[in-house]
């Protein structure tokens, strides 16, 4: 069934497509529509859930943490401010292995404030231990949900999964999905089996203790081995969906690489106007191209270098600030593990798109144009849509 | 690709105008996008809504700067805002004249009013002081830009307006009736 709808209704309708059992949430801007719908969605009787209204979001995502501890397959939503309130229970999520999937409507983190889009709340977050996959589209955001559950669940990972979506431009635009019946997507998930520790009085057992420094070490280093085999678990829960949905998905996607002498590199909605940018390029003979990454956590380092070990200029879309460091997160990520690669690719980190300011086609050929004229002397690090202090911004 | 620029105020339904759109269009075969401006409402404020239709599959995700149309809710804005910005040349702008008999030209568009206001009233949309009048636009809309059919967009308003379905619908219809392109 196809149906036009809004990022954060495709976000509720994922939710109830996948069985989730708790909804805890607080509102904010731009998540808001995704309790509202939940809401509506069981007052109507469409879904079978429980919805706690929370007074922070410190308290919507420690409700999460125990009612998923307590087996229950949750979700919540939320964005900036909101997701930086939870920072010091989303360690203690992933540290107790508990399967929540949340959705991040990625928006700007103050001050100024800002209710607008970038990505710097979700990548400040990058060392919490959750998994990060971003949505290009609407279609995307369904599929991604559905498949972070089981992700999530998979014995193998236990990890909670953000699906992280672009304020307003994915979260508040309309577009048309493909919903797959409910019974597909029980068949695909599974059922939640609880195939982990959980609180449960038959079989007493504690989750989040005390960790003395004999054992604190074992339990980090745990977390980082369940995001490395995320990465192959990933990948498997992919081609079952491709398989069964018959929509392709991997954790980067290149988009005519062929003879590129220029990569962009991106996440999430922006890449869509970049694949448009690249047919333009493309058109008056200029060999663009773009990797996304649809996993930033995992990073997918071993695709990347598959597609980027070579002598190409890269273009890194950075939509973060990393305050005293010589660019921002994805340059410094991605140029770290192109340290040992064979071929040490040109990469330049445009800083941009921050705080809603828009990316156009325009921008993108302009990004091209720049980095085609730079060599090894210029300056790699461009905020490339800084105005003059001084200027007149009416 | 064919993007409309909606200008309204805050509680005239821009945004669900340009989201009904994009719904009908996509019932009749179009790719769609519908999106609000990125921005704080407020009641009675100018608010801008977009809708983007295109036969292929649409990936760009940035505002709309170039209009092939521009569809005005409101009369009492045409002296407050820029509503011609970015709009084609030769592209269409369509205004609910509000009541009020004199028209302008605007050279270089095609140009079309309608008296959504009285529709809207007449078919108890709103209020008196004011009145929603979204579904009556949408009736002028598919008059005179025709890629979307009447029934199209009917259908979208059964399946998404559920508060005095019956009226919408009827002004929607009266609004298509009454639509006058060019000559004033």
């Amino acid at each position: 069934m196809y149906k036009v709808m809004k990022g954060n209704e495709v976000t509720a309708y994922a939710a109830m497509l996948s069985s989730v059992d708790v909804i805890p949430a607080y509102p904010i801007t731009p998540s808001t529509l995704f309790p509202e719908k939940i809401s509506e969605l069981i007052a109507n009787g469409e879904m079978n859930a429980t919805f706690i209204p929370t007074e922070s979001e410190h308290s919507a995502i420690s409700v999460a943490i125990g009612a998923s501890a307590s087996g229950s397959r949750v979700m919540t939503a939320t964005a900036s401010q909101g997701l930086a309130y939870m920072h010091e229970m989303l360690a203690i999520a992933s540290g107790m292995r508990l399967p929540i999937v949340m959705a991040i409507g990625n928006r700007a983190i103050s001050a100024p404030l800002n209710i607008w889009n970038d990505q710097q709340d979700s990548i400040d977050e990058r060392n919490s231990g959750w998994i990060q996959l971003y949505a290009e589209n609407n279609q995307e955001i369904l599929d991604l949900t559905i498949a972070a559950f089981k992700i999530s669940e998979n014995e193998k990972v236990h990890l909670p999964v953000m699906i992280c979506m672009d304020a307003f431009l994915l979260t508040h635009t309309m577009e048309a999905i493909n919903i797959p019946d409910k019974k597909e997507v029980t068949d695909f998930i599974g059922k939640n089996t609880t195939n982990r520790i959980i609180l449960d009085t038959e079989k007493p057992a504690t989750l989040g203790s005390f960790a003395s420094p004999e054992y604190y070490t074992e339990f980090r280093h745990q977390v980082t081995v369940a995001m490395e085999a995320a990465n192959s678990v990933i990948f498997d829960i992919f081609s079952d969906f491709k398989k069964r949905f018959n929509r392709n998905y991997d954790v980067v996607e290149p988009y005519r690489l062929d003879d590129a002498e220029l990569i962009f590199v991106s996440m999430g909605a922006v890449s869509g106007t970049i694949k448009d940018a690249v047919d333009v390029l493309r058109e008056q003979g200029k060999k663009a191209g773009l990797l996304r990454l649809v996993a930033f956590r995992p990073f997918p380092s071993q695709q990347i270098k598959k597609y980027l070990s070579m002598d190409v200029k890269i273009a890194v879309i950075d939509r973060n600030v990393t305050p005293g460091y010589d660019g921002s997160v994805l340059y410094a990520e991605l140029r770290s593990i192109l340290y040992d690669s064979d071929f040490k690719p040109e990469i330049i980190d445009f800083i941009a798109g921050l705080g809603g300011r828009d990316m156009t086609i325009d921008d993108f050929i302009k990004i091209y144009t720049l980095a085609m004229e730079m060599n090894a002397d210029s300056n790699h690090i461009v905020w490339e849509q800084l105005k003059p202090l001084g200027e007149d911004v009416s | 690709m064919f993007e409309i620029r909606f200008h309204g105020r805050g509680g005239q339904g821009a945004v669900t105008a340009a989201n009904i759109l994009a719904i009908a269009a996509f019932n009749d075969g179009y790719d769609v996008q519908s999106f609000p401006f990125f921005g704080v409402e407020r009641r009675g404020a100018p608010v801008e809504a977009y809708t983007r239709l295109d036969k292929k599959k649409i990936r760009i995700k940035m505002n709309v700067y170039t209009p092939d149309a521009v569809i005005v809710l409101d009369n009492s804005l045409l002296s407050e805002i820029d509503f011609l910005y970015g709009l084609k040349k030769g592209g269409d702008l369509i205004i609910n004249r509000g009541g009020v008999e004199k028209q302008e030209q605007y050279n270089g568009y095609r140009v079309s009013y309608v008296d959504a206001t009285s529709i809207a009233i007449k078919n108890k949309l709103g209020t008196e002081n004011s009145p929603i009048v979204n579904t009556a636009i949408l009736g002028a809309y598919v008059k005179v830009i025709k890629n979307v059919k009447l029934n199209s967009i009917l259908d979208a308003i059964k399946d998404n307006v559920t508060i005095k379905t019956e009226n919408n619908l009827n002004a929607a219809i009266e609004a298509f009736d009454n639509t006058v392109t060019g000559v004033f």
